[in-house]
């Protein structure tokens, strides 16, 4: 997958080569139910009905962030400019790339180290600085995994979700041939620590650190991340240049905002009450600072979420990136996050992949839901996320991207569906000809054009006449 | 005696009647007068999840024409139930959509309606066996049936041993399951799988979709667990031979 080239379109295929590859599903068992578990640990002991009001407030919250997202955005602004930090508005994600390499060059780096970012990744960052001779280092575990492996991240809070241990190991192996060839690197503990041994001396190297941000705080100028290993201030504190790369609708209003979706953010994600570190930068280091970079800079991201507001998919801009969606969801669950084909997997994925890169391209994945609901029933921000997948369809639909046969199909159901008398007859007929077909089996192992149901699966065959005639009949 | 029309859905009306019939028992049961409107067909889901609103639109209006003058609407799925109750007020057009909500008011699950509704606490069948209960999602979550069908199996006589994972989709999600069947396929294994592993001698749920791939699943690999609709055990008619079952 590249980020210009989305594999989105060919979701099936993808999905075809994820269920067949064994690693893949070993590592997505593995991590099947943990975050899952944790989750409903977290709000059990939060108390359901405290938990599911931080949920209506996270709701209310960024519903209103966005009915006044502009004045925000100004009021954060000025606040950044206030404290010596550079706003820098990016339209498009080709024009954060030119913004984050401009700074980047003027700052003279050689190496670059990079906090986790989904911005970063949905602009392409790190092939873009690597084309232009500067040396990205993920200084997140999982990134720092991915990158070893030359992947993307198939999950946005655990990017190396789909990779087994033993890989794990290989990759370190490989990566770092001046270590003891011996050494035991068997446990998560042991691979945790070589990579913060490993990633300990470049946080002196580099001159620019790229971190994301969870959070932009109008009111302050402030920008927080949350992580588990602390990289993130390191990524951001020692460099003397320091980047944030962050979405329009990452802005609330106050500190105390902020605060309510601390307490929903991390108990959603990973069942924690708060992630292990939070994590505020503030513009650059002051006179009376210890330490802390020389510059600041912020880059606003829009590509393509502006287009979202007032549409029926402004509620996803509520998306505070926990993940939750993705953690439940049966489906990535099945084939992982790399069969969605571009940046976001999952449900959340497969309504803001559309939005951001077109329903053309992006059209397979809102297809790619039974509408179970687990999605919608697990986000603290109560995105109703069936809903628009739906919403998706319906676009499609009426810019007949729909598959020629499906509406064939539906227009000959919805024909007769209108006309009770002939569908009786219609439905009669079907019933009495799979019948004959299951010749008192009760089952039929293959049905024509039927070959997605009983390719692995037995058609149950109709009991008898339809309930309609039987009905019918009984009553005279 | 409340008058109550059966929605008997299309997949019951053309695969598996006798749910229908057993819905019919347990509500004369129940005390009410049941009748069942000829002018149904489905409840427009297929469309109204296929993107096609205008088709979907005119199929929740017809159904709301021939359902409205009864004092109950009651479904033996969740799905179908789910469809009427919280999408038909969204998917007809704006004129409609009073007549909608009206009707998605009074429109109920059966073992929600026997229990919410009439407040009935126990069946008069007798079915001591063991069962393990698929949470279909448009009853979980869309009308947060769960205790209820637990509660009238218990009264029968049905001990429910739960299987890891209940909640979770089995795959099925209408078109979904021919359109993606690669990844239904795996998500109906692992259901199967969960099911098999409880010991349970029969598979319940409350949607005959979810019920037919289920079936399906385990009759082609085997599995040996009969395979119901929760409303068969609970009108004691569990003599019929089980989904994909033959005589």
């Amino acid at each position: 997958m590249s980020l210009d080239n989305p594999t989105t379109p060919q979701f099936k295929a993808n999905a075809r080569q994820a269920l067949a590859n064994e690693n893949l599903q070993s590592a997505l068992r593995g991590a099947r139910n943990g975050f899952v578990n944790g989750r409903a640990a977290a709000r059990a002991k939060l108390g359901p009905d405290e938990f599911d009001a931080l949920r209506d407030a996270g709701r209310d919250l960024k519903n209103h962030v966005l009915a006044n997202l502009g004045d925000y955005l100004e009021a954060y602004e000025a606040k950044v400019t206030a404290s010596g930090g550079h706003v820098h508005w990016a339209e498009t994600a080709e024009d954060a790339r030119a913004i984050v390499l401009d700074i980047c060059e003027q700052a003279g780096a050689k190496t670059v180290n990079k906090g986790k970012t989904m911005i970063s990744e949905e602009c392409g960052i790190n092939d873009h600085l690597a084309a232009h001779g500067i040396k990205p280092v993920e200084t997140d575990l999982g990134e720092y995994i991915i990158q070893l492996r030359g992947e993307h991240p198939s999950h946005i809070i655990a990017p190396a979700v789909h990779v087994t241990v033993p890989e794990v190991r290989d990759a370190f192996m490989e990566a770092h041939p001046h270590l003891d060839a011996e050494r035991d690197l068997s446990g998560l503990d042991t691979l945790l620590a070589e990579a913060r041994g490993e990633l300990r001396a470049k946080y002196f190297e580099a001159e620019v650190g790229i971190t994301g941000a969870n959070m932009l705080i109008a009111e302050t100028g402030q920008s927080i991340i949350v992580t588990n290993e602390g990289n993130g201030d390191l990524s951001q504190s020692l460099p003397k240049v320091h980047i944030v790369m962050a979405s329009i609708e990452k802005i609330v209003p106050t500190m105390e905002d902020a605060g309510t979706v601390l307490r929903i953010l991390a108990r959603s994600a990973t069942g924690q009450d708060m992630s292990v570190y939070t994590t505020l930068s503030a513009g650059p280091r002051r006179a009376e600072d210890p330490d802390g970079p020389e510059e600041y800079h912020v880059v606003l991201l829009d590509n393509g979420r502006s287009n979202m507001l007032g549409t029926e998919f402004q509620d996803m801009l509520r998306c505070i990136r926990c993940g939750a969606c993705i953690n439940h969801c049966p489906v990535y669950q099945t084939v992982g996050g790399h069969a969605y084909g571009w940046v976001y997997p999952g449900p959340m994925g497969s309504v803001l992949t559309p939005s951001l890169i077109g329903v053309e391209e992006g059209g397979q994945l809102p297809n790619a839901s039974t509408f179970c609901g687990r999605c919608e029933d697990v986000c603290p921000m109560r995105i109703p996320l069936p809903k628009m997948m739906r919403h998706w369809r319906e676009r499609e639909f009426e810019k007949k991207l729909t598959p020629g046969a499906t509406r064939w199909g539906l227009g000959v159901w919805a024909w007769f569906a209108r006309r009770p008398a002939l569908y009786r007859l219609g439905t009669r007929m079907g019933m009495a000809a799979l019948r004959v077909m299951g010749r008192g089996r009760g089952k039929l192992a293959s049905v024509p054009l039927a070959g997605g149901w009983t390719g692995s699966r037995d058609m149950p065959a109709p009991q008898g006449d339809t309930f309609m005639a039987q009905y019918k009949r009984a009553q005279r | 005696m409340p008058r109550v029309a059966l929605f008997v859905t299309c997949l019951v009306d053309m695969f598996r009647p006798s749910v229908g019939f057993a819905t019919i028992k347990l509500l004369e049961e129940a005390g009410c007068t049941v009748e069942v409107p000829e002018a149904q067909t489905c409840c427009g889901q297929p469309a109204w999840n296929s993107g096609d609103r205008a088709t979907a639109a005119k199929i929740a209006q017809d159904v709301i024409r021939a359902f409205e003058g009864y004092d109950y609407v009651v479904a033996p799925s969740g799905s179908c139930t789910g469809t009427i109750v919280k999408d038909y007020p969204q998917m007809v057009e704006e004129a409609w959509v009073p007549r909608a909500e009206a009707l998605a008011a009074k429109t109920h699950e059966i073992t929600s309606f026997l229990t919410d509704v009439l407040g009935i606490t126990s069946v008069a069948a007798d079915v001591p066996r063991l069962a393990t209960y698929h949470d279909s999602c448009s009853g979980l979550r869309t009308l947060r049936v769960k205790e209820q069908p637990r509660a009238l199996l218990a009264s029968a006589g049905i001990t429910v041993r739960e299987m890891e994972e209940a909640e979770v989709c089995c795959g099925f999600g209408g078109t979904f399951c021919v359109k993606y069947p690669d990844i239904s396929t795996s998500m109906v294994g692992d259901k199967v799988r969960n099911a098999t592993e409880t010991g349970a001698e029969m598979l319940l749920a409350g949607d005959l979709g979810c019920l037919m791939n289920m079936a399906g699943k385990a009759s082609r690999e085997g599995r040996g667990i009969e395979v119901r609709h929760v409303v068969e055990v609970l009108a004691g008619m569990t003599d019929t031979p089980a989904i994909g079952e033959g005589k």
